[in-house]
Formats: structure tokens, sequence, C-alpha cells
């Protein structure tokens, strides 16, 4: 009581300001739950969770919806853009932090930075008018002949390519994650205290020994999580790969087929939806996809806090 | 401090006026295929009425909820209600404007107008029973026209929309297989192609893949100059999609006051009818008849001055003779 009373005044407005906002978040993200489970009530009367869950079916005029085809598309350009975007983004935070000159610093971060403010429906337009005719033409014809006769290889590039496919998607998300990983990683590779890389140099360590078991291992929490930052904005994006996926709900194993995910679907079908129970599946998407993102965040966070530790610990 | 005062005297200068001008607002809601021509029409009825129009293309789903819940003062949509809905959330409907939806091709060698296709074939395309513009169907109805011996691609639109509804009716009323197999609906479940989002999709995809095929709104296949193929109708004749075949088929189609107007526009029985058409239909809330009596003042204004600024726009108006039903209904209940 006696250190209350000694307290500033307007430390204690400051401190309630700032403490209405963090509880305005939990507010939002409560109030935003509660519409989705109302919204979506017909649909989960109707379909339930497991069989919404498993089934393929996504027909507006038979009433008959199921998210399966929408989870796999969700999960499957997600993967495939991190695995395009992970390499080339620890690859740049790399040459930003330990190899470039310093001349070229500044403008590579700019550009870093520049690549995460374009909309995303810019990426979108760019992507069905440029980088789609360009995968049909020559990219995915050329995957196709030289993964032709390799066994299971060549199933993931079967069909006519056509550009508007899980490839050409991927490709767009990746190019719009690599900017948060990027920037996070080298902002975490900076970290790294100089003392430790000049004494490894010191000792008659190469560049590449340097960052491979110097930084790398000092950087990796900060690094996975710029991973998980971008995980949640790829499972999350919808305008850039709206245009370019199709929409289709089947499930495929060729990566040049269309494909849909929860929210080109909701993009693309929201404003027509005419009746209760099409509306009402779309939520019910909608809340699949909050449980997922949650799901995946929870797990990274998780795995963050228990690396943490051990590493306090050793 | 002094900037501060200079844009505070700007912000509310600029206030007094817009509220000085907007003396009356009516609020729409819904389909956005209609959204140009009635956002020109609300421009120029603003210089001579006095009155704003606010509509918002949120889609024709959202216009029938935000009419239905009494948020809006008109709500918009492509597909037409049944009198047995209109009566159960208390609505009145009739249509506004015309469109049609026009199938284009993209075939080395083949010039717009050139290509004629029947129903049966377009919807044997779309069921994916004929591959090739080869199959012996088509050739048979383009005896001249040298074809490709390749696959057909397909296309159609990935997102919900007012144009795949118009299509796929004209597939339901003219192809029991396709009724039965797929049926109609702002979007369906495509037995084959490839779908492309908005009109800029599809016809973006059937530019760049040889040998396919799509369907746009007449208005974005004009403007841009895809190559439209000719349509048989229900007369037999092969018609070209223009303002003259889009008339002809409003004209000669049966829009029945009593129905409250609720029609699909599709495979109408004139001799010059275009065979793939919609009208785009406005909703009110029958108790609401202060602003109705604004609305339909609106709507009367553009059916006697508006004709021009749409053709403009590639929108076809409405045939006098609908007019005039129109304005019946809205006297008998009680609007006008």
């Amino acid at each position: 009581m006696a250190e209350t009373s000694k307290k500033n005044p307007m430390d204690m407005v400051f401190a309630s300001v700032t403490g209405i906002a963090s509880v305005t978040v939990i507010i939002f993200i409560i109030g935003i739950l509660y519409v989705l489970i109302a919204e979506s009530s017909l649909a989960i009367k109707q379909f339930g969770v497991i069989k919404f869950l498993t089934s393929t079916d996504w027909d507006p005029v038979k009433n008959s919806f199921g998210a399966l085809t929408n989870i796999y598309g969700t999960v499957i350009t997600t993967i495939l853009s991190m695995v395009f975007a992970i390499p080339v983004a620890i690859g740049i935070a790399i040459f930003v932090t330990e190899i470039s000159p310093n001349v070229l610093k500044g403008p590579i971060g700019i550009a870093i930075e520049l690549l995460a403010a374009i909309p995303s429906i810019i990426y979108g337009m760019w992507g069905l008018f440029t980088l789609s005719p360009i995968m049909s033409t020559y990219i995915e014809p050329f995957l196709k002949k030289i993964t032709t006769g390799i066994p299971f290889v060549s199933i993931l590039f079967q069909g006519t390519p056509m550009g508007i496919d899980i490839l050409t998607a991927s490709v767009i998300l990746s190019i719009m994650i690599i900017p948060f990983t990027a920037s996070i990683a080298r902002d975490s590779f900076n970290l790294t205290p100089s003392v430790v890389k000049e004494s490894a140099y010191a000792i008659g360590a190469t560049q590449w020994e340097v960052v491979k078991n110097v930084v790398i291992p000092y950087s990796k929490l900060g690094v996975f999580g710029g991973i998980v930052l971008s995980l949640g904005r790829a499972l999350g994006e919808t305008m850039a790969v709206a245009f370019v996926l199709g929409n289709n709900h089947r499930i495929t194993t060729s990566l040049l087929d269309a494909a849909a995910t929860i929210t080109v679907t909701l993009a693309n079908e929201f404003a027509e939806a005419d009746t209760d129970i099409y509306l009402s599946s779309l939520f019910y998407l909608a809340l699949v996809l909050f449980v997922l993102s949650f799901i995946t965040l929870a797990l990274a966070k998780f795995f963050l806090l228990k690396a943490e530790r051990k590493y306090s610990r050793g | 401090m002094k900037t501060f005062l200079n844009v505070a005297l700007v912000l509310a200068l600029t206030l007094s006026f817009t509220s000085a001008y907007a003396t009356e607002t009516l609020n729409g809601a819904g389909a956005t295929f209609p959204y140009p021509v009635y956002s020109a029409w609300s421009f120029e009825y603003n210089k001579v009425a006095g009155v704003q129009l606010n509509y918002q293309s949120i889609g024709s789903g959202g216009g029938i909820r935000q009419i239905t819940e009494r948020t809006v003062d008109f709500g918009a949509s492509d597909a037409p209600l049944a009198s047995a809905q209109l009566t159960k959330d208390k609505l009145l409907q009739f249509p506004a404007v015309i469109g049609g939806v026009v199938p284009v091709v993209n075939i080395p060698g083949v010039k717009a107008g050139e290509m004629k296709l029947d129903s049966d074939a377009v919807c044997k395309i779309y069921l994916g029973e004929i591959k090739k513009w080869t199959d012996p169907k088509i050739k048979s109805l383009n005896p001249e026209v040298k074809l490709p011996d390749n696959e057909i691609t397909v296309v159609h639109r990935s997102d919900g929309s007012g144009t795949t509804a118009i299509f796929t009716n004209y597939l339901s009323g003219v192809c029991p297989e396709w009724k039965s197999k797929v049926g109609s609906g702002t979007s369906v479940k495509w037995p084959v192609g490839i779908g492309g989002k908005g009109n800029e999709g599809v016809a973006s995809y059937t530019k760049r893949q040889a040998s396919s095929i799509g369907y746009v709104e007449f208005a974005y296949a004009e403007q841009n100059k895809l190559t439209y193929t000719l349509l048989k109708n229900s007369a037999g004749n092969f018609v070209k999609p223009n303002f003259q075949t889009f008339e002809d088929a409003a004209a000669t189609a049966n829009f029945d006051p009593r129905k409250d107007f609720n029609l699909w526009l599709v495979n109408a029985p004139g001799k010059q009818s275009w065979p793939i058409a919609g009208a785009t239909f406005i909703l009110l809330a029958k108790e609401k008849i202060a602003s109705n009596k604004k609305v339909i003042a609106f709507y009367d204004w553009a059916f006697n001055n508006g004709d021009k600024k749409a053709k403009e726009l590639v929108y076809v108006p409405l045939p006098t003779s609908l007019k005039n039903k129109i304005r019946a209904y809205w006297k008998s209940n009680g609007l006008q």
C-alpha cells in the first residue's frame, strides 16, 4: 500500500492504459472465436466434427460440405512454401550479416523490408499475369521433362502445366514470407557477440565454419521464431494465392493441379454464398483455420520454450 | 499551431459543404455485376434530384441478407428469389438491367463469331464428354471451320458468381444430364476444367491456353474483344451476342409480375434471342414505404433517362414493355 501511494500518478495512468490495451487483444480473440462458433453452429449441427473434417465433398448446389480438400490445400501450400523460403531467407541473412561488404548491407536490408511492405493483392495479380505464364511455359514443362520416369517423383508433376496450381501458389507464398524469416534471422545473427566470432576466426576457422558452428547455434531460437511467424503468415495468406490456385475442391497428388486452401475458398465464395448452410459451412471452415493456426503456433511456442530452458540450463 | 488551425479550418469547411449537399442518401447493397451502371446512374441522378445513392457491391448473397435484416434501403441480387421466399421475408422484387454470358474460345485460326455451338455441345464440353475440337458433334456444327485435333481446355469461374449462376442455369435448362449431375448455382462442383478468379481470370487463362473455352460476361467480352462463339437458340437459329439479341431475349421472355418477375432469362423463345442472359434484381422491404418510394423514384428516372448510359457501359436496358410491367407492379404495391 505504501508502495503504490509513493508512485507517480503518471505511472498509474501509463500502467492502466497499457494494461487495457493488452486485455483488448484477449477480448478480441475470444470475441472472434465466439462469433465463429455461433455462426458455424448450423453447419456443426448438420455435419458434425469428424464428418466435416474428413469429407472431401464440397458441393454448394447439393448443400453438402466437407473441409478435407481445403485443409489439404492449406497444409501442402504452406509446407511447400516454407521449403522454398527458409533456405533462401537464411542465406540472405547470413550474407547480410557475415559476408557482404558494408556498402551492400543497407540496400539489401531495405529491399527485404520493401518486399514485406507490398500488399498481397499485388502479389496475386503479378502471379496471375506474370509468374503463371512463366511457370506454365518454361519451368513446369522443364520439371515434367526431367522427372519423367523417376518413380514417385514423376507423380508430383503429372498433368498439363497450366500455371494455376499448387506449385505456382507456393512459389508466390514463399516470396511473401521470405522477408519475415530473413529479417528476423538477420537480427538474431547480429546478436552473436563479436568476441566469440573473432575467437573462432583467431583459431583458424573459415567463414563457413564460423557460420555453421558459432553463429547458427547461437541464434537458433531467434531463427526458429522467425520461421514460426512466417508459418502463421503462410497459413492465413489469402489474396496472393486466390488468383493462382484455381479453387478446385479435389485432393490431388500432382503439384501441377489446381487446389483450394481454406482462405482461398473463403475469399472466392463468401460474397455469393446464398444459402444459410453454405454460409455457415464457410464460417466453420474459418473456425477450422483458427484452430489450425492456434495449434501450430502453440506447438511452435512450446518447442521454443523447451529449447530456451535447455539453453539456460546448459 | 498555425498549420494545425489551417487544417482544422479546411476540414470544417469541407464537412459543412458535404453536409449541405448530401441532403438525402439511399443505401443499397448487393450484386457486383450492376455496380458500374448503378453508380453511373446515381451520379447523374444526384445532379438532377439531389439524392445520393450509396451502393455497396458486396455480392448478391450479402445483398439478400442485408435487405432481409433491413440494414439497407434496397438489396440487389443477380439471382431472382422465388415468391415463397419473398413472402416469407416480406420483400418486393423487380429487374433493373440485363446482362449476359458469352462463351469465348481460343482456337488458333478461329476468329470471333466463326465458331458455332449449340446447347448440347456446350453442355457435353463442360461435362467433359466432348474432349477434342474434332469431335463429330462439333465438326457437324462447323463444316467450314478448320479445327485442330487438340484436347479442349475448359475454363470456368473459381469464385462464386452470378455469371456462373446464369451459365449453369442455362446448362440445366437445356441439358438434363447437367441438371442431375451438377445443377445450378453461384458456384458448382465442376466435373472438368480449371478455375479463373473473376472475368479477368477466365479471360486470361482462355487467352493463354490454346484450344480452350471459357465463359465471361457480355460486357467483358465486348470491351476486351474476345473471340466469342455463335450459339443456337431455342428457336433453332444461330445468333450473335449483341444488344439486339439480348433485347429480343428480354422482350420475348415471360417476366410475370404475379411471380415477382422470378425468371432466369435463359433460352428465351424469341427468334433472335441470345440464350444465356440474366436480369439483375432489386429487392425492397415491403413495410418501408417512405424509403421504397425514393428508391423507386430513382429507378423510374433511370428507366426513363438511363438507357444511353447503360449501353455505353455495355449493359442491356430493359425493353419498354417490361418497364411498363414493372411500373404497374410498383403501382399495385402502392408505391407509385
